[in-house]
């Protein structure tokens, strides 16, 4: 990817001195603006919330002497918190292999040409490229528990009223929650293994099926190698996603009934922001940036071990 | 091509493989049918029991009430901030991804590190950033969101338009500078049309995350610059939700993003991906 030695040994005519200085510098120069703002929105914050949460500023005190790591001690101590891990990794565990199964069911559907097929695509996106809190906002009208479609949908097939308060009831905001956001995301699965599939070697396909062999076996043979390394940047891209899951949540349910569906998030959201634990809150979230950074490594390095 | 398999058995797989499709698409956009029809009720078809599943008439006095209560000001305010922040990020990213691709700056580490700021949550961000606005002011202003969205977006652009610049041939621009152009008549005049699909692409994908965002924007804002997907939380309540507004701000807040990914659809898997996959 670095091709530039041979760049410069190709210009010949150069114009002033200021120009060949800002010629001489322009690699520096046209990348400085990005970096900068980079640096100021991206990594200032970061450095000032490490410092932070070495302090012990709450809503109430402003104590900027260093305590070591007290805020950080104080997270294993934190119930609550651990409770909004378990709360992502349910929804994660569940959410993620579901889109999955859902995109590759929808990519099989898909794969072999048929005229029309582009606008079912077109058409089958929408879910993803729309706001999720615009997604949350939907299923929580279609969830209604008197003017929303589902229940009527579920009472036709079952045959009696069937009140179900979705949002509210705590055996049903789980449903609802993977419910919204594997409508939201099989899209994005979808996507990225249709086009996968459709660079699997063709003639591969054609001599295992001269030879007679069974559907699984292609597929375990031939298709799955040849297309993990796009299901794991999709997992790797959506697993992030559902780690950091908030919109949706927000949208649907608010975290409750009381702070069952609060995910590390909105936890992190209410300790900041209602509680103004200011230095704990850094300390959370460089909990959440480990967490993530660990995860990210891992199936980094498995991809890297899988090539 | 399968061999030995009779025209008819072919046309019956293709019609159940239609039937499927039709069936899948039917589901994965209900919800977005019924969006669209709440939209256009009345509010007693709205709070009809049991639920209508077609309007008795098309009528657009949900979205007439947004506009006369002013709540459009909420898309404005997304359109302004999306727009802009996407304009300097894709001048100031892509200027960089250049710098990057053709000249290396930084080596793989800067490349990595930038493409690392995509990954950090937001939520961990969003709290220090509110802080350190308060401190400066910027709570609440257009130039705040914008640079945070800027910010938010850079990285994305810098790593989708390496992979475009990288992809352009470099005797092209190589004899470009023997004819004895300058390294910015280079940049506009060969690489420019080069990448320009993949600059509009790339553009129209930075728009809709900083039209999407909802975090950053509730975090950010209080009352002038709220964009419309805050606005939207603002109509759910404890007891009654404003349904009608509900749906007509959720489909004037998707309609922008529809036509832009349509016209943009070749190029939408490469974008969601983050470039890893070309389709």
């Amino acid at each position: 990817m670095t091709v530039s030695v041979s760049l410069n040994g190709a210009e010949q005519r150069r114009p002033s001195r200021f120009g060949r200085m800002l010629e001489d510098r322009l690699p520096y120069l046209i990348a400085a603006p990005a970096i900068l703002i980079l640096l100021l929105v991206g990594l200032f914050p970061l450095i000032y919330s490490l410092i932070v949460s070495f302090q012990r500023i709450t809503m109430t005190e402003n104590d900027t002497s260093f305590v070591g790591f007290l805020n950080y001690a104080e997270l294993f101590r934190d119930a609550r918190l651990w409770a909004s891990l378990g709360h992502t990794a349910i929804i994660t565990a569940i959410a993620l292999p579901l889109e999955l199964l859902v995109g590759f069911l929808m990519a099989q559907l898909f794969i072999d040409r048929m005229p029309g097929r582009q606008i079912f695509v077109a058409l089958l996106v929408l879910p993803t490229v729309i706001s999720p809190i615009v997604a949350g906002a939907t299923w929580r009208l279609m969830f209604d528990v008197r003017f929303g479609p589902i229940g009527q949908i579920l009472s036709f097939f079952a045959g009696e009223p069937v009140r179900i308060l979705w949002t509210v009831n705590p055996a049903f905001v789980y449903p609802a929650i993977i419910i919204c956001e594997v409508w939201q995301w099989s899209p994005f699965m979808f996507l990225l293994l249709l086009a996968a599939l459709s660079n699997v070697d063709q003639s591969q396909l054609e001599a295992a099926e001269i030879d007679g062999a069974s559907y699984l076996r292609v597929l375990r043979a031939i298709v799955l190698p040849a297309i993990a390394p796009v299901i794991a940047v999709a997992c790797l891209i959506r697993g992030l996603d559902l780690v950091r899951i908030f919109d949706i949540i927000w949208a649907l349910t608010e975290g409750g009934p009381g702070s069952m569906t609060e995910t590390i998030s909105l936890y992190t959201y209410v300790q900041g922001f209602s509680q103004f634990e200011i230095s704990y809150t850094a300390a959370i979230s460089f909990l959440v940036i480990a967490l993530l950074t660990l995860i990210t490594t891992l199936v980094l390095k498995r991809m890297e071990l899988a090539r | 091509m399968r061999i030995g398999r009779l025209p008819a058995r072919k046309t019956r797989i293709l019609a159940v493989r239609y039937l499927g499709a039709c069936v899948v698409t039917l589901l994965f956009l209900f919800p977005v049918y019924w969006l669209f029809m709440i939209s256009f009720k009345t509010p007693d078809e709205i709070y009809h029991v049991p639920p209508l599943w077609i309007p008795g008439q098309i009528q657009f006095s949900n979205y007439y009430v947004l506009f006369k209560d002013g709540d459009v000001f909420a898309i404005l305010n997304s359109l302004i901030v999306a727009g802009v922040s996407s304009g300097i990020a894709i001048v100031l990213g892509t200027l960089c991804a250049y710098s990057l691709a053709r000249f290396g700056t930084g080596g793989e580490n800067l490349a990595m590190w930038i493409i690392s700021q995509r990954m950090i949550p937001p939520i961990a961000v969003v709290f220090p950033i509110f802080l350190i606005y308060v401190y400066f002011g910027l709570v609440d202003s257009y130039f705040g969101l914008i640079l945070l969205y800027t910010a938010f977006n850079l990285p994305y652009v810098i790593w989708m338009m390496r992979g475009y610049i990288v992809d352009v041939p470099l005797e092209l621009e190589e004899s470009a500078l023997v004819d004895g152009l300058n390294r910015w008549e280079v940049i506009w005049k060969v690489v420019f049309p080069m990448v320009r699909p993949g600059l509009m692409a790339t553009s129209v994908f930075t728009f809709v995350f900083a039209w999407n965002d909802f975090l950053f924007a509730l975090v950010l804002t209080r009352t002038e610059v709220i964009t419309f997907p805050v606005m939207l939380t603002h109509y759910f309540g404890g007891q009654s939700n404003f349904w009608a507004k509900i749906a007509a701000m959720s489909v004037l807040g998707t309609l922008p993003i529809f036509v832009a990914v349509s016209v943009m659809q070749r190029y939408l898997v490469r974008g969601i991906s983050l470039g890893a996959v070309k389709g």
